[in-house]
């Protein structure tokens, strides 16, 4: 199929929306609505084009392609257009972009200036709204909205969790959770996925900037850090590197020039919580049960379990996620190592998530009184940090991590991307049934980038059904199916974000699927590269087992450090979920 | 109390076998069907029932239908028809139609706003009147129109409103 | 059967109605002969008894119909007489309402209007009497053969208000008691659905709409049968047809009067619609706020069911019917099709992009048809007489008749229906009866919000859909307001404009923003000095500028009908009355009066006594002057309330 855009041939899909044939053809059309692989809503119109035979402008991102079509996509009519559209936006914007969170990241900054926009053209009455702060993940500033809907499709139709919609109407619109309460008490899971959907600074993480800085600048402190995995393939984004790039040695070098004590791998932690939840996993086989088991590093996933499944809970893994385990370990056995009370150790985790603000916070999650993890940073909250000092992640000489949590695996690497822990979790619990290693140790249809991914894999004498599913609308329809009986599975892995934590709510704006893509693939190239490659073979792993726990995976003192336990969460009348103040 | 609390506070006393009548699970009762599109005509039965949509009534609707609050919400917010205050004693409707307008309904709206304090959509704090603004009461000939818990009063001007108001007050027991 | 519907007596049944209607009533029955004699009785050519009929719409009610009603009832007891008093819907002209005939046996039937409470005894007591106050009567019906006429009473088709029109959707409005299937069935109504169904295929019903150039009355003016072709071609088992009688135009009242008036006759409407198309569900979207209108489409639709004209093997035809009623909970935006649909669906009513157009992918996914109240009404007939019939009336483009809500500075405000083509010119001086206390034509104003203004100079446009378009308007639902010269063209575009804001979805931006800048110029132009802040004096010149711009990336880039039609009510006076925004903006000066804020206070100091009355008034003081000297108005102190004004006994307060 063939269409003339400006002047020029270009070829069309049959089927296809126009915006996709341009943008194809590498003619740039602004969009503030539309999304990849989602149904045009035609809310914010910048996508108008001039098509011939047509009356008015034409919105490109709904407008199937004809052949034969004849398109000016820059016509002065179609770019006076676009700027009053701009302009008349920013008339109801609060003027205040330099102290932005997005501040030189912000899709309507962008708008502004590549329309030329030098004119205050229109000014009059404001939206007035509060920012809502209440959520220990995300913090809302209606103000800054531009209502293109982005993070209330992303909410509902992703992660099928509808905590927020549009509310009122006309000039008064706003998204806003229901009754207008603080998004705490919505049913949001603090994915974060709105975050990434945001084109302004109207959603943001809650920052711990000033936590972390004034831990590090308290001679009495010892700040612990820990690195996710996913944080290490996707920070060089930030730094101007292609995406999947692993800058983990860097990292180590920035983080110890920020100031951090001790530098430790999540890795580790991802290590630790295989040989548990593996073991967990060949215990239950044993027991006959209760199966599915459920992962549980995921705490935007267990947050919807607690909430709208309260008969799942004894299915979900008991086992608490990497950072908690980390931050446990770090507090109890670090703090004796030395010899210091663990309120002097000040632990930061980094994090490509959002929820795990949340997690820190939870009491349930701590094995003393103190929480296990005193602030977490998302990684933009960490590029952002390392900017300020000065640094540039391209610039610093690798580094390694330190002992004791810095050894790593591969195999605890792959938590980053969905499919991951599953295929982690199947190396250990196939050597701790057998005695032996996995001939192949990838489960290749763990690794692709569909949204739910089942595989059978055979295990000693027994054939294992398992699933891995990231998106939580994904997973809301893979647990209903299970809890119907239509869909018989052993052990499921879940992660709230699409494509898993490498594409989670605390990582760089901006990332198509491509890119995300990219990121797995980053994590699956340490995978495939030298070194150790199974949670078990983790030296640093087994001392802590031998010297500490003095048992084996499942010991009494793994269980009091590692695992947790789950409570159905309260509900005010049926969607407005009771949570205890947590956090910050 | 937080407003959680308050919410399931007051949810028990309607659940529950309290003395309050559950209107709500009435008007809930007579929609077994449980699709979406029943969501406007539950809520239409509930404000009928009730005079308004309550917080905790919303979320029960929400329960009933399967669906997210926000989502109730959402839609509740969305049409003019429905208001989130309990009506006053006394509930003033102010025809804005293109023949009220032409005869002066903007200061008589502007007049009752500053006489109650309130805006339109809004009770005053003693639970006397609510003001909402219609969109047309179809008594055009009588422009422009007030009308006060179903009694209609045409021709009214600002100056007249003191006096309306005071009426009324006389009249509550 | 559960009550719904009347009794025939004489022994016939519903059972033989509906034979009646299928055609499978024996030709040999004695029971034909005696329900068309039945119906006959039903058409009222001929009464046996005084009947008197009160219009109880809505319009009545408003006017005081119910005491009236009660007034009759209370005369008819006093005096013993065995008369009928018969509720029936309006007859559109609304400035005497409330209005009540009178039809004695052997005579023809009179309408007197307005005949309030008090006017009873005078009045209808003395058309019963066989004296009716000829002053007081408006006109009389045409008498059929046998029936003895008044003398000195105007024929109706010989009162102004009715002789330029042509009623088809309006025949029995006002005529028939709405509630009553049994006069609707004697006015021929299912008549014609029980024919098309026996007798004709969908395609060639959507073939006879087509042929009839029918098209939509709800604003766009789409063929109606192009439309119903195309969904009834698309694939799918499950199709709708969704009746909009969601009227929110404020000023418009044409639906209303047709579903409180004649439910059956767009209930019939439906069905055929919903035959042409293939579906089996039909949903009235009507107005919450229209109660009365809501009862009885209600009642109708019970009574239709009951009858066996709608539900399911329809006549035996094998055809299901099931019509929904969907109270919309208030909002202008759902008079668009994609809104409604998801208003039904229960959603919030935002528009969609289309295409895929609603014949295609409509209600809940499925080929969907949404036709106006106004354009079902006209099915019935157009089907009756057939597409030719229908064509011959009206211009070129835009066939048949169109209903429009004439209010305003107009002498008989109503309900009217003239051929498509009929001058405007006929509509407002004819029809309408000129511009009341000696005032003259300044503007109409056509299609509500999303319309325009048309000036008195091209009065003689003609009402069709290309003729309005052409001079800036357009032909919206038919609401229809006259203005003269003491209407404020810029304070019109301001109303019209808040309207809209706040009436706007709020999912496209150059419409949730757009429309709020725009009502925020207006009222800048319109403000005193005095509340002037900031760069409002420089916002006040550039005003006119921006509007333009602002309206035209307005109606060039919105996604729905609402949007790109929101700027014409600005546009199109801005087109016609420029100079008056110019003296507005320039010369800060409103020469309708109407922007109070621009109103200049003084005091003729040459008339002025100094009687202090003025200055003791003033609620802010702007008042100086000494006892017995003449006083002065502190313009920056004065806010216009015009209270000085009222107080001075000699007038010596001028305003300009």
């Amino acid at each position: 199929m063939q269409i003339t855009v400006n002047g020029k041939a270009m070829e069309a899909m049959p089927g296809e929306m126009l915006l996709q044939a341009l943008r194809r053809g590498g003619v740039r059309i602004p969009t503030l609505c539309a999304m990849e692989g989602m149904e045009p809503t035609g809310a914010c119109r910048l996508c108008v084009v001039e098509v011939e035979g047509q009356r008015g402008l034409v919105p490109s991102c709904a407008c199937p392609v004809r052949d034969g079509m004849v398109v000016q996509t820059h016509s002065s009519r179609a770019v006076r257009a676009r700027k009053t559209i701009v302009e008349l936006l920013l008339a109801n914007h609060p003027d205040d972009c330099l102290y932005c969170s997005r501040n030189g990241d912000c899709d309507l900054q962008r708008l502004a200036a590549d329309l030329g926009v030098r004119q205050r053209r229109y000014s009059g009455e404001r939206t007035q709204a509060k920012r809502d702060v209440s959520s220990p993940s995300i913090v809302r500033e209606p103000e800054k909205c531009i209502l293109c809907g982005r993070c209330v499709r992303t909410c509902e139709e992703i992660q099928g969790v509808a905590a927020i919609d549009f509310t009122g109407r006309g000039a008064r619109t706003m998204v806003a959770p229901p009754f207008q309460m603080g998004i705490n008490l919505s049913s949001c899971v603090d994915c974060g996925q709105c975050i990434l959907a945001c084109p302004t600074g109207a959603l943001a993480e809650q920052s711990h900037f000033k936590d972390v800085f004034d831990a590090i600048a308290d001679p009495r402190k010892i700040v612990v850090v820990q690195h996710a995995p996913a944080v290490s393939v996707t920070l060089g984004e930030l730094f101007g590197m292609r995406p999947g790039a692993d800058v983990a040695g860097a990292l180590h070098a920035a983080l110890r020039r920020l100031g951090f004590d001790r530098v430790f791998d999540t890795s580790f932690a991802a290590d630790l919580t295989v040989m548990e939840e593996a073991h967990e996993l060949v215990e239950r086989l044993a027991r006959g049960g209760p199966l599915p088991l459920f992962t549980s590093c995921c705490p935007a996933w267990v947050d919807l379990c607690e909430q709208e499944w309260p008969d799942l809970l004894p299915h979900l893994s008991t086992c608490k996620s990497p950072q908690q385990m980390l931050g446990s370990v770090v507090k109890e056995h670090l703090a004796r190592v030395e010899g210091v009370r663990p309120e002097d150790l000040f632990v930061v985790a980094v994090m490509p998530c959002t929820a795990k603000k949340f997690e820190a916070g939870l009491p349930e999650r701590r094995t003393g009184v103190a929480p296990d993890v005193d602030a977490v940073l998302t990684t933009r909250e960490l590029a952002r940090i390392i900017r300020m000092r000065g640094l540039d992640l391209r610039d610093m000489e690798p580094e390694d991590p330190e002992d004791p949590f810095g050894e790593r695996s591969s195999a605890g690497k792959l938590f980053g991307a969905s499919g991951g822990v599953m295929e982690a979790a199947l190396r250990t619990a196939h050597w701790m049934i057998t005695g032996e290693d996995r001939a192949d140790r990838r489960v290749r249809e763990m690794r692709s980038s569909a949204a739910v991914k089942e595989a059978v894999v055979q295990v000693g004498d027994r054939e294992l059904r398992v699933a891995a599913v990231s998106g939580l609308a994904q997973a809301r329809r893979l647990v209903e199916e299970i809890r119907a009986g239509r869909a018989r599975v052993d052990f499921v892995e879940v992660m709230a974000c699409p494509g898993g934590c490498v594409n989670g709510g605390g990582q760089p704006i901006g990332a198509d699927r491509e890119a995300v893509k990219a990121r797995v693939r980053g994590l699956q190239e340490i995978d495939r590269g030298e070194g150790v490659h199974e949670a078990h073979r983790n030296a640093s792993v087994r001392r802590l087992y031998d010297e500490v726990f003095q048992g084996g995976p499942g010991c009494p003192e793994a269980h009091r450090l590692l695992h947790t336990r789950y409570a159905p969460r309260q509900w005010g009348m049926g969607g407005v979920r009771a949570r205890e103040e947590v956090g910050r | 109390m937080d407003a959680v609390q308050e919410v399931n506070q007051r949810g028990q006393e309607q659940d529950g076998s309290g003395t309050v009548p559950d209107r709500v699970g009435e008007v809930l009762r007579r929609f077994p069907t449980r699709g979406r599109d029943a969501l406007i005509p539950l809520l239409q039965a509930v404000q009928e029932a009730e005079g308004y949509l309550s917080q905790d009534a919303m979320t029960r609707v929400a329960r009933h239908l399967s669906l997210p609050p926000s989502k109730v919400y959402g839609v509740a917010t969305f049409y003019n028809q429905f208001r989130f205050q309990p009506k006053g004693r006394w509930h003033i409707q102010v025809c804005r139609g293109t023949a009220c307008h032409v005869k002066g309904s903007a200061a008589l709206l502007q007049a009752l706003q500053r006489a109650l304090k309130v805006e339109p959509g809004q009770t005053t704090r003693d639970g006397m009147f609510s003001l909402e603004v219609v969109a047309c009461i179809g008594a055009c000939g009588l422009a422009p129109v007030v009308a006060v818990s179903g009694e209609c009063h045409g021709g009214m001007t600002p100056d007249r409103v003191p006096g309306l108001l005071n009426a009324y007050r006389r009249r509550t027991p | 059967m559960n009550g719904s519907l009347e009794e025939w007596g004489n022994g016939i049944s519903w059972g033989d109605v509906r034979a009646w209607l299928a055609g499978t009533l024996p030709a040999e029955s004695p029971k034909g002969p005696r329900l068309e004699g039945a119906l006959r009785e039903l058409r009222r050519e001929d009464v046996v008894r005084p009947t008197i009929f009160v219009g109880t719409g809505t319009c009545g009610l408003g006017a005081g119909a119910d005491r009236t009603l009660q007034a009759i009832r209370a005369l008819l007891a006093e005096r013993g007489i065995d008369g009928d008093v018969v509720e029936v819907g309006c007859i559109g002209l609304c400035a005497a309402e409330p209005m009540v005939d009178v039809q004695l046996p052997g005579r023809s039937r009179i309408s007197f209007g307005p005949v309030l409470e008090a006017d009873v005894p005078a009045v209808i007591g003395a058309a019963l009497d066989g004296i009716p106050p000829g002053d007081r009567a408006l006109y009389q019906f045409a008498a059929p053969e046998g029936i003895q006429s008044w003398e000195g009473i105007p024929r109706q088709s010989e009162h102004p208000f009715f002789r330029s029109q042509l009623r088809f959707v309006l025949r029995d409005c006002g005529v028939i008691h709405p509630e009553s299937l049994r006069e609707a069935l004697a006015r021929g109504t299912w008549a014609t659905y029980a024919r098309v169904i026996r007798t004709r295929t969908p395609a060639e019903v959507c073939d006879e709409v087509a042929r009839s150039g029918l098209r939509g009355r709800g604003g766009g003016g789409f063929p109606t049968g192009t439309k119903w072709k195309a969904a009834l071609e698309a694939p799918g088992d499950q199709k709708y047809l969704v009746c909009n009688a969601d009227e929110g135009d404020p000023g418009a009242f044409m639906d209303r009067a047709v579903v409180e008036g004649d439910p059956h006759r767009l209930l019939e409407g439906i069905a055929i619609a919903a035959y042409a198309i293939g579906a089996r569900k039909a949903y009235v979207y009507i107005r919450a706020e229209y109660p009365l209108a809501v009862a009885r489409l209600h009642r109708a639709i019970d009574q239709a069911r009951e009858l066996g004209v709608i539900g399911h093997d329809v006549l035996g035809h094998g055809v299901d019917l099931d019509v929904m009623v969907k109270q919309g909970a208030g909002a202008f935006v759902c008079g668009e099709e994609t809104a409604l649909l998801h208003s039904i669906e229960g959603r919030r009513g935002m528009p969609r992009p289309r295409p895929p157009y609603p014949a295609t992918r409509g209600l809940w996914g499925r080929p969907t048809v949404i036709n106006n109240v106004e354009t079902l009404a006209n099915l019935p007939m157009l089907l009756q007489n057939g597409a030719e019939a229908f064509a011959a009336v009206g211009t070129s483009g835009s066939k048949g008749t169109k209903v429009f809500a004439l209010s305003g500075k107009v002498v008989r405000t109503g309900l009217v229906e003239v051929a498509m083509g009929t001058p405007l010119r006929e509509v407002v001086f004819d029809i309408g009866g000129g511009i009341p206390g000696g005032h003259s034509l300044k503007a109409v104003q056509i299609g509500g919000p999303s319309g325009g203004c048309i000036p008195a100079s091209h009065m003689d446009t003609p009402v069709d859909y290309e003729s309005l378009k052409g001079v800036g308007a357009m032909m919206g639902s038919g609401g229809l307001v006259v203005m003269d010269e003491t209407t404020c063209m810029v304070d019109l575009a301001k109303f019209f404009m808040d309207f809209i804001q706040r009436e706007s979805c709020g999912k496209c931006i150059p419409c949730r923003e757009g429309t709020r800048r725009m009502l925020e110029i207006l009222q800048r132009i319109t403000r005193s000095r005095r509340n002037e802040t900031g760069t409002d004096t420089l916002q006040r010149f550039q005003g006119v500028m921006y509007l333009e711009r602002l309206g035209g990336v307005i109606q060039d880039t919105s996604l729905c009908g609402l949007g790109q039609s929101a700027p014409n009510p600005v546009l199109s006076t801005l087109r016609w009355f420029r100079e008056e925004y110019e003296e507005h903006i320039f010369d800060r000066k409103c020469r309708a009066g109407v922007c109070t804020e621009l109103l200049q206070y003084a005091i003729d100091a040459d008339r002025c006594t100094g009687c202090t009355r003025c200055a003791k008034a003033c609620p802010t003081g702007a008042i100086l002057g000494a006892p017995r000297a003449p006083h002065y108005i502190v313009p920056d102190k004065c806010i216009g309330c015009g209270t000085c004004r009222v107080e001075c006994r000699i007038g010596a307060v001028t305003v300009a």
